[in-house]
């Protein structure tokens, strides 16, 4: 069911996710630049790097896709590399089936498409809360998109551009810091993340970088054990 | 080869994030299943966090670095003010500053 909403209030949406992931864009940006030097650098053709930001268009496995991919590794390692980094996103997708079943397939499909890490994360309040989360959504995803692909290119034109010393693969823990803090102060979340943390601490040398999922399904565990143990966290 | 895998790496990545949103019914997820999705950005960014911070290059832990001073002091602000943009400018100028000024 679609009320009909002016194009006015979808533009408003719109850039009201545009807006709210911006900020975001800080690491972004450079690691866009950085992987486009890297995959020349690793002798992948200067269409093949672009072409990976549109095709895969998921920063970390394509990262292990160049790398793996140079050295000469077996096809099947490098796409279960990619998809065991890029697993995570089944869960993004669990929590967006709720909101997303009364749109149409070629909405799921566009938006399933843009949902990165950081759209995820800053639409996910407002699809809880609005019907029309979709403009809001793709707004965040499509802008985190466009810079993606455009810092690809500036990478593979202009080399490396970024100065190092400005520290910013630190931008990226930082700017995932900046999604949880709203969760901060709720004990119940402190300890998942806690919980997460840590195992991806003992976890991180396992192959594949299967760490992170694996974090991630023990921390969401430990959620479910919180959840039947303790009713004030039922709620 | 090298464009076969990466339409293959490509169809992966989007079912990864498409295929549940076309199979899951909501009406078919229990209240219990509901409630520990709400937990996924903090069970999954943590594990992005955590390393990029704790392990240096040798992937042994580090406490005793700048980027953890700034972690430190982005969370404190975090938890205060709750402000996604206050967090990142703590993190990222108390980075800087402890890098290049002290």
């Amino acid at each position: 069911m679609y009320q009909s909403i002016s194009t006015s209030m979808k533009s408003k949406i719109f850039f009201q996710g545009i807006q709210d992931v911006l900020t975001l864009l800080i690491p972004v940006i450079p690691f866009g630049i950085i992987y486009g030097v890297l995959g020349l650098e690793l002798g992948l053709e200067p269409w093949a790097v672009i072409a990976s930001s549109f095709i895969i268009f998921g920063g970390a496995s394509q990262l292990a896709f160049v790398q793996l991919f140079s050295v000469g590794t077996s096809p099947y390692i490098i796409l279960g590399s990619v998809g065991a980094i890029n697993s995570r996103h089944l869960l993004y997708g669990a929590v967006c089936s709720q909101y997303f079943n009364k749109l149409t397939n070629g909405w799921k499909i566009l938006l399933s498409y843009l949902l990165t890490d950081q759209a995820f994360a800053v639409s996910l309040p407002y699809i809880k809360k609005n019907k029309n989360f979709r403009y809001h959504l793709l707004g965040s995803g499509f802008t985190l998109w466009f810079f993606w692909q455009i810092s690809t290119v500036c990478g593979v034109l202009l080399g490396n551009i970024v100065p190092p010393e400005l520290g910013l693969s630190f931008a990226i823990p930082i700017t995932f810091l900046s999604l949880l803090v709203k969760e901060l102060n709720k004990i119940d979340h402190v300890i998942v993340m806690m919980v997460s943390g840590l195992v991806s601490l003992l976890l991180f040398n396992f192959p594949l970088k299967i760490y992170i999922i694996l974090s991630a399904l023990i921390a969401l565990s430990v959620a479910y054990f919180l959840i039947k143990n303790f009713k004030r966290f039922a709620k | 080869m090298i464009w076969t895998l990466m339409i293959i790496a490509g169809i992966i990545t989007f079912l990864m994030r498409y295929s549940l949103i076309a199979i899951i019914k909501p009406e078919s997820l229990s209240v219990t299943t509901k409630k520990v999705l709400t937990y996924v950005p903090s069970a999954v960014f943590p594990a992005i966090i955590f390393p990029a911070v704790f392990l240096n290059k040798n992937q042994s832990l580090q406490f005793n670095t700048y980027e953890v001073y700034a972690f430190i002091l982005a969370l404190i602000v975090g938890y205060f003010t709750k402000n996604t943009i206050l967090t990142i400018a703590t993190g990222l100028v108390s980075y800087w500053f402890l890098s290049y000024i002290l």
